[in-house]
């Protein structure tokens, strides 16, 4: 390891207190091991980015004329296999939460860091499996894995992939585990539940769903495997089997999984909009109890993926009417974010250009969801880009958006670096661009009628004009999320070394080193303020504009 | 707890993040028990299949049912039953810091846990013998049906669906098992080396919240299997 | 923590009882009761579950409300799955 980088004498900290690859690879402590997720969540997601990329290329004209119609079944499975389980359910709980769970808390560790440590292998374990399965031939289910085309018929790695899936769901239940474990157990003196930090609602609110939902998805992928394999007659209506009993057990857990994605995001925006406001937060406790409410209500709503499958309609009707239920949590973060910000002293960082862009997102991709949720509107647009664009505006729009913004709220205390704030906004603004350029189209090539997973359209010409807006805007995006990668990177060596608190935020995290030490407070704090207390904060100066 | 040897030097246990012992036995306590409501749903899902295919196919389900043996059956609920009581008395014997008898109950759990895999794998066999695996050999002979000519005949596909949900959940049950005998080999080690004492022997309590789990599954197992209509 | 509810006799006394109930299961279920078959084996069997979960995993008494918490979370989360899937089944052949 060279010295040369560290030029002013730094204080000892986590990342400079052992150096070697056995003090990563064996290492226990939280924040090391956020960044051990960091650098493999970060390797999927381009690996996942990159199918997209050939999945928007070869849209680009109608004729199926750069890959197979096979082929192009194994992208759009890898993407969403690969983009599901490896990057959107670990992202933020495995990097962000990991690493702020704790400190936010005032707590030295998570509750279990050896678990937290097994829970990085499995997801590496799932990694591989993954990645081998990929190179060796790749799975053309889309990753919903529906029977019995998966367990009859495909002659792919349906069970290599599964068995991948089964394993990162086991790191997944492991970290949901440790967080519950920890927020309940680990808590400094005097940090009450209504003064925890609105992110660490957030990542309870994920973590029950993790823990409830992920092992249903796990016996569901024994299943198909097993009848697969034995040719047991599960799901196989050969057999006597009901498919739709596998959609039912599947989607049970891959809705809710959804909630998964977006509530540590929306637990950043939490953190985000009340400092860049400096204002208290709107209604703390509606904004908290919101998260668990989106988390229970999930679990109610799974059937409206099934509208069409030949469910029950008097099901269907129930189901239906509890999707609409879940807009009103939803809508409750939306409005209180925004009343917060309502006469606040807004300044336009990197983290609040971000969450500006979740919020505009987030509400489109959350109202055409209820579209969706309404039973003739679902029957009309049911397998179009209309549905490929609701979810995108959901999981890339507010999952990624909420990401990159706390990626650079919290840059600061992860590396001790700033991060260059032109480029930041410059990024922001190319990401914001380049995703409703590649996704709005997408929209109303749905409604006009487009299905998706289509590989060629040529009898139906008339829609190129809007793939190709579609692909350029994806082309875009992807420079978008390079950009970030490139400066984070750069900053590591070349920032300014970022001060304790650079943007004079509220919470336990910001009162500790940049970076922090290996048990993140020297002594254990002493909680007497409640969380978002911005009128006893002074303003700050502003490190990007002095 | 009432012993007053405690808080002269902090027990050689406790972990670096935690404060006292106190906090590091409530933080295991509680995320054994989240880990034991992961297995309810993990359960749930073949539960939820069981339960969806038996309304639907009532009589070939209890055709198929009344081929398994209720005496080996019977059997087993005792040998669990027994084990979960040697469990209990494991955790008692350690909680009094009586070390042998400690070693004792947990070899004798291990000898139940081993027993009742013993008389599943017979079961197995015999359910081979009458080719009664699911898969291409499969043949269900509808002697099983005498007595009761009125019952319309038995659907082979829903009874080899029976069977298909039988190995599945017995087969992921025989799993805990064996994990569970594992881990009690690794503890009764640790127990002889004398690692647990009256003031720390989580673990032993963490392990016997697993078994006595695996155990309320075989509970709901063995009459959702067993005994469906059985007395026609 | 109440004495009676951890000692050895008690632990026994609720052995006996568990190996009573299945005795009493097995027996039902020669007898013919109509729909009362599997209501009566499903009740049997909670009331083992019961004894083993309050009294083998001391969750009466010793243990703290946390636990309880969680288990009965734990226990509506699979009625849910259980529930919802059978209201699409149940109601399939309705119209």
């Amino acid at each position: 390891m060279s010295t040369t980088a560290i030029a002013v004498a730094e204080h000892e900290n986590y990342l400079n207190k052992e150096y070697g690859i056995k003090s990563w690879l064996l290492t226990t402590d939280h924040k090391r091991i956020a960044l051990l997720y960091l650098m493999s969540i970060t390797f999927f997601f381009f690996i996942g980015g990159f199918f997209a990329l050939l999945i928007r290329l070869e849209l680009l004209t109608p004729a199926g004329d750069l890959v197979q119609a096979d082929t192009y079944n194994k992208l759009f499975t890898m993407h969403g296999m690969v983009m599901v389980f490896f990057f959107l359910i670990p992202v933020v709980p495995a990097t962000l939460g990991n690493f702020l769970v704790p400190m936010m808390i005032g707590a030295k560790d998570l509750a279990f860091p050896r678990i937290n440590l097994l829970s990085w292998y499995l997801y590496m374990i799932g990694g591989v499996l993954i990645m081998h399965c990929m190179l060796t031939g790749g799975v053309d289910t889309g990753w919903t894995f529906y029977t019995p085309y998966s367990t009859a018929f495909t002659n792919t790695k349906i069970i290599e992939a599964g068995l991948a899936a089964f394993v990162a769901g086991f790191s997944s239940i492991f970290t949901g585990l440790n967080f519950i474990v920890t927020v309940h157990r680990m808590r400094a003196p005097g940090m009450t539940w209504s003064r925890l930090p609105l992110f660490i609602w957030s990542q309870y609110a994920t973590s029950i769903i993790m823990i409830l939902g992920t092992p249903v998805i796990a016996i569901t992928i024994v299943l198909v495997a097993a009848e697969r394999l034995f040719h047991l007659g599960i799901f196989d209506p050969k057999l006597g089997g009901d498919p739709l009993l596998f959609q039912h057990l599947f989607w049970f857990y891959s809705h809710p999984a959804v909630y998964i994605m977006i509530l540590p995001s929306m637990g950043i925006i939490s953190e985000i909009i009340p400092c860049f406001s400096r204002k208290r937060i709107f209604g703390y406790k509606f904004v908290a109890l919101s998260s668990i409410g989106i988390a229970v209500l999930g679990f109610l709503v799974w059937a409206h993926h099934m509208f069409v499958a030949g469910m029950s309609v008097y099901a269907a009707l129930v189901f239906s009417f509890l999707s609409f239920l879940v807009a009103i949590p939803s809508a409750i973060k939306i409005f209180n974010w925004t009343a917060t910000m309502y006469k606040g002293s807004i300044s336009y960082q990197t983290p609040m250009l971000y969450a500006f862009g979740f919020l505009g997102l987030f509400t489109i991709g959350g109202l055409t969801g209820l579209f969706l949720a309404s039973l003739g509107i679902d029957v009309h647009v049911t397998d179009t880009y209309f549905v490929v664009a609701h979810f995108h505006y959901i999981m890339v729009g507010g999952v990624l958006m909420g990401y990159l913004g706390g990626m650079h709220f919290w840059w600061p205390k992860i590396s001790g670096r700033m991060y260059p704030e032109g480029w930041g906004r410059l990024a922001a603004l190319i990401v914001f661009i380049g995703f409703n350029l590649t996704f709005f189209p997408q929209f109303i090539l749905g409604y006009l009628g487009m299905p998706r997973r289509y590989w060629d359209y040529s009898h139906m010409p008339e829609f190129q004009i809007l793939n190709v807006l579609s692909t350029a805007g994806s082309t875009i995006l992807g420079v978008g999320y390079l950009l970030p990668m490139v400066y984070f990177l750069w900053s590591m060596r070349y920032g300014k070394l970022a001060p304790d608190n650079p943007w004079n935020a509220a919470g336990l995290e910001w009162k500790t080193s940049s970076p922090p030490t290996t048990y993140n407070f020297d002594e254990t704090p002493v909680v007497d303020f409640e969380a978002y207390d911005y009128e006893h904060i002074p303003d700050r100066e502003v490190p990007g504009e002095s | 707890m009432s012993h007053s040897s405690a808080a002269t030097a902090p027990n050689p246990a406790l972990r670096h993040h935690f404060a006292e012992m106190e906090q590091q036995k409530n933080a295991a306590s509680l995320g054994m028990w989240l880990f034991l409501v992961t297995e309810i749903m993990f359960f749930g899902g073949m539960f939820c299949a069981y339960l969806i295919y038996r309304l639907q196919h009532f009589n070939d389900f209890a055709a198929a049912s009344q081929s398994l043996s209720i005496k080996l059956g019977a059997t087993n609920t005792a040998v669990l039953i027994t084990s979960s009581l040697t469990v209990v008395l494991a955790v008692h014997a350690a909680r009094h810091g009586k070390r042998k008898l400690l070693v004792l109950y947990l070899l004798a759990t291990i000898v139940l846990g081993c027993t009742f895999l013993g008389v599943k794998a017979v079961e197995y066999t015999d359910k081979f013998k009458e080719h009664h695996v699911p898969g291409p050999s499969f043949n269900f002979a509808p002697e099983y049906m005498q007595g009761h000519p009125e019952q319309s005949p038995v659907d082979m596909r829903h009874a080899e669906m029976f069977f298909s949900l039988y190995f599945v959940m017995t087969g992921m049950h025989a799993l805990h098992m064996i994990i569970g005998v594992g881990l009690f080999s690794g503890l009764t080690w640790l127990a002889w080396k004398g690692r647990y004492t009256k003031d720390y022997y989580t673990p032993i309590e963490m392990a016997g919240l697993y078994w006595h789990f695996v155990d309320v599954v075989w509970i709901y197992l063995f009459p959702l299997l067993y005994l469906i209509s059985r007395h026609r | 923590m109440a004495e009676h509810s951890s000692s050895v006799g008690f632990y026994i006394l609720i052995f006996a009882i568990l190996l009573v109930l299945t005795a009493t299961t097995v027996g039902a279920a020669f007898i013919n009761l109509g729909p009362l078959n599997p209501i009566l084996a499903l009740g049997i069997a909670t009331v083992k579950a019961l004894l083993v979960v309050l009294f083998f995993m001391h969750v009466k008494g010793a243990s703290e409300k946390m636990t309880k918490v969680v288990i009965l979370a734990g226990l509506f989360w699979l009625l849910l799955l259980l529930g919802l899937t059978l209201a699409d089944y149940g109601t399939r052949l309705w119209s």
